[in-house]
């Protein structure tokens, strides 16, 4: 192991390193099954976004799996797929990732694909022309959804300069209009090494791993990455109101506080609150929290038959993002209602502290999610990468830590500090009825 | 590029689950145990079923195993639905329950160290529940909600006008989850005789995997509930037989202000016990899975740009679920996308499969399968799923034999008996009516 490389202190050792090129790469062996999960991200998202070209990074990931010349279109996919292999790829408000999960005696494939992808997608016209007309798919297939129409109205509503104003499917005029010119310039400056962190866990030798990926990806030309500074959003003034209508029977309410970055000190004690106030989140890859059943608006709103069901959502992002509060609203109940009870508990929030109980049974929840949550290789592999995201591993390492020490004078204190009226955004789905028909 | 080989991907066969690693034991009472180790995380999984299900209901109660199921955590006659929920909350636990049209099936995780608590729920649940009419109020207020969603959903439309058209006077034609009218007359007396009737120990299968030693799982299991008896319940019916499907039969359902329409089209397919069941699910993988979505994702999305997801399913199962395609597509596009579908199934029942797609799929079922039991949850998966249809405790030791054993006739032979480009339900759920 050579000098820049180091091992985390954490129970099951990380190796950190840093190639030549600027590649970041992390690994962590977990000798449980026979398998690798492989995942490489760019720090390249909606947030790198300019009006005119929303939606570009998740594009330019669509096109990320149309080929290369060692790899052409149909290959991958079949290459994958007959070595046992799943792979796929995500683009967030920070990132775009790639994942492979492959047979351990198999991982090679997927190592040679990424190298090769980081610098040889070929982006042809044809290609890119098709893949436009599956991305308005995908667009038109959540505009089905009132719950994506109204966030998108909530979040173009809390952010005006920021790019975390539009979704990451981007905006379905700029979907007509992106070039493969457009693509394929935004490919070249993101997706260079000093950009891309590659983490791999699971069954594997750490130092005949860093050997084969330096083989592999120290010959990728080292270019300067993109530096794109997104505008900082001012501070919000005074509250703020959206209301969508379209098809159906149920109303939702969104309301949304602007929220911390994922790396801010307040963080953790926000993670408490939110599972005391609508249950405790998962730390999974495609998360998975427990039932709320016990949490503070389940009690106001579902037990006091107001709403069918209740939610919260706090994300772990490179700028100060939302705490998003989710009610389901029942039919023979109003939004407005809802937002009445919903203030109600807003307010015992920020006039005392939680009780030491619930900050207890956090912290057990807390714990249990995390267990569940290391359980399988993918998501261990996942948090190699992600929390570089927007912290660094020790976030991962030790959140459960951090966790225990929040006290309920903590919650108190980001309770009001963040959920002032003045902070956040209401969205109200209000639905105009018409019954379907055959 | 070297071009991949064909040979088969060889899996350490004592690192799957068989014999020598799974205690399985039946207890007095009929249900079956099954358990194994897992010590690498400190968590544990209890999944299983019990066999009371929609095919239990009445015709005017559709809905009502699934709302019992609901309802066997709103309160007992030990705990309130606030106690339970505090005691399974405040361990950082999960346990819920839910029915299909055969069975309910539960499903519970917790640490190691609260197992204990999360059976003592599970077998409360299951053998004691009180229904209390508040709760249960409550509960039918949350459910009618789900279907005034369902309702909109293009997904879920199209779906039950599927199974509509392709079970037309069966009971796979009714969604489990009922409908508005019946939701709305269930009262606290059905629930309380659908438990009565159809709930007990019989055939019910339980199965624990993770941090716990097996011998020990199955004594909790015999602890909480080897006890339970109920002489009572009653024997499912029988299935009717299923209509051969003749023609296109189409039904358009308009949901005004959508966006997108969703396309279900297929037939009634094999049950999980058809002899070629395996070669038939090969035959789907080729048709609308490998890779990114088979011959379809090829044709649909990949060429044609029509889709964002176009794949196939073959729901295997107790009865003859379907064997269908399902596409999320602009209404302008929907007959292309038809033709296209058509087209490949078409294809797949004239020309078959080539051997070089057999041995790809081949590769992918065998390789994959150790991804599939990295987890807890799907190592009970599995479990359930080879007690439930008597495959044999060996049955995942075998299964790389299994597969490698399976012809390009055996596919083609599964693909004819059961697909026909000419004989199809679809079912559209969109905007306006331009897609006709």
């Amino acid at each position: 192991m050579n000098g820049c490389d180091r091992m985390s202190d954490s129970h099951q050792k990380v190796l950190q390193t840093r190639l030549s090129n600027g590649l970041e790469v992390r690994l962590k062996e977990i000798h449980t099954a026979p398998l690798i999960s492989n995942w490489i991200w760019y720090r390249v998202g909606s947030r790198n976004e300019r009006p005119g070209l929303t939606g570009i990074s998740h594009w330019v990931e669509h096109m990320q799996f149309k080929g290369t010349e060692e790899f052409p279109e149909g290959v991958l996919d079949r290459m994958i797929s007959r070595n046992g292999g799943i792979w796929n790829a995500f683009t967030h408000l920070d990132f775009t990732a790639f994942m492979e999960v492959m047979p351990a005696d198999q991982i090679d494939l997927a190592l040679r694909l990424e190298a090769d992808r980081m610098a040889n997608s070929l982006f042809k016209p044809e290609e890119v022309n098709s893949e436009r007309t599956v991305i308005i798919s995908e667009r038109q297939g959540q505009e089905n959804q009132p719950t994506f129409r109204l966030a998108e109205k909530v979040k173009a509503a809390a952010y005006q300069l920021h790019p975390y104003h539009h979704e990451v499917i981007g905006e379905m005029a700029d979907l007509k209009r992106i070039t493969r010119d457009n693509l394929y310039a935004h490919y070249r400056s993101y997706y260079v090494p000093s950009n891309a962190i590659l983490a791999l866990a699971g069954d594997f030798e750490c130092q005949a791993m860093l050997d084969r990926i330096r083989e592999l990806y120290e010959p990728l030309t080292s270019r300067p990455k993109m530096d794109f500074l997104a505008q900082i959003e001012p501070p919000q003034q005074r509250e703020r109101r959206v209301t969508v209508n379209g098809p159906g029977e149920t109303s939702y309410l969104e309301v949304a506080y602007h929220a911390p970055r994922g790396s801010d000190p307040d963080f953790m004690a926000l993670t408490v609150l939110d599972s005391v106030l609508t249950g405790a989140s998962g730390l999974r890859v495609m998360g998975g929290g427990l039932s709320n059943k016990t949490s503070r608006l389940y009690h106001a709103l579902v037990e006091g038959e107001i709403a069918a069901a209740v939610s919260g959502s706090l994300s772990t992002t490179v700028d100060p993002y939302l705490y998003g509060i989710w009610v389901t609203v029942r039919p023979d109940q109003t939004p407005e209602k809802a937002l009445d009870v919903l203030d109600g508990e807003i307010s015992r929030l920020i006039d005392r502290p939680v009780a030491a109980e619930e900050v207890a049974k956090s912290i057990k929840q807390a714990r249990a999610l995390f267990a569940y949550g290391s359980e399988s290789i993918t998501n261990q592999a996942f948090w190699l990468g992600y929390s570089e995201m927007f912290a660094d591993y020790s976030w991962f390492e030790e959140y459960l830590d951090r966790i225990a020490e929040i006290s309920p004078e903590d919650v108190h204190a980001v309770a009001q500090k963040y959920l002032n009226p003045a902070n956040r955004v209401v969205g109200i789905y209000q639905p105009v009825t018409e019954k379907a028909h055959v | 590029m070297s071009k991949p080989n064909n040979t088969l991907p060889k899996l350490d066969i004592r690192s799957l689950p068989g014999p020598d690693n799974i205690l399985r034991r039946e207890l007095e009472n009929g249900i079956i145990v099954l358990a194994r180790e897992n010590f690498s995380s400190p968590s544990i999984v209890v999944s299983g079923f019990l066999r009371a299900g929609a095919l239990d209901d009445a015709r005017d109660k559709a809905g009502l195993a699934n709302l019992t199921a609901s309802a066997l955590m709103r309160g007992t006659k030990r705990r309130s639905f606030n106690d339970i929920y505090e005691t399974i909350e405040s361990i950082g636990a999960g346990l819920s329950f839910a029915a299909g049209n055969h069975s309910t099936a539960f499903w519970g995780k917790c640490l190691a160290e609260d197992l204990t608590v999360l059976l003592d729920l599970l077998a409360d649940g299951l053998r004691n529940p009180s229904f209390p009419s508040n709760e249960i109020e409550r509960l039918r207020s949350e459910r009618l909600t789900g279907l005034a969603i369902r309702d909109q959903d293009t997904g879920a439309r199209a779906k039950l006008a599927f199974n509509k058209l392709a079970y037309p006077d069966h009971p796979y034609s009714i969604p489990s989850d009922g409908y508005v009218e019946t939701i709305e007359r269930l009262t606290v007396a059905d629930l309380q005789e659908f438990h009565k009737d159809h709930y007990g120990p019989q055939a019910m299968i339980i199965c624990v995997v993770g941090a716990v030693k097996a011998e020990a799982a199955v004594d909790a299991i015999e602890a909480s509930l080897g006890r339970w008896t109920n002489l009572n319940k009653s024997n499912q019916p029988e299935l009717p037989p299923i209509k051969t499907l003749q023609g296109i039969l189409r039904e358009d359902v308009v949901l005004e202000g959508k966006s997108q329409c969703d396309l279900v089209l297929g037939i009634p397919g094999p049950s999980r016990f058809y002899p070629s069941y395996i070669a038939a699910a090969l035959g789907n993988n080729i048709l609308g899975r490998f890779g990114l979505f088979g011959r379809i994702g090829d044709s649909v999305r990949k060429a044609e740009g029509l889709a964002y997801y176009a794949y196939s399913t073959i729901e295997g199962g107790l009865g003859p679920g379907a064997w269908q395609v399902t596409a999320g597509v602009n209404p302008v596009n929907i007959k292309k996308a038809i033709k296209l579908i058509q087209q490949e199934i078409g294809r797949l029942v004239t020309e078959g499969v080539t051997e070089e797609e057999l041995n790809d799929n081949q590769a992918n079922f065998i390789g994959s399968l150790p991804i599939g039991l990295e987890s807890n949850e799907g190592v009970a998966i599995s479990l359930v799923h080879m007690e439930q249809y008597g495959l044999g405790l060996d049955y995942y030791q075998r299964y790389p034999d299994l597969i490698a054993a399976v012809t390009r006739e055996q596919i083609l032979q599964a693909a004819r008996q059961f697909l026909n480009p000419e004989n199809l339900a679809i079912a559209v759920a969109g905007p306006g009516r331009e897609h006709k």
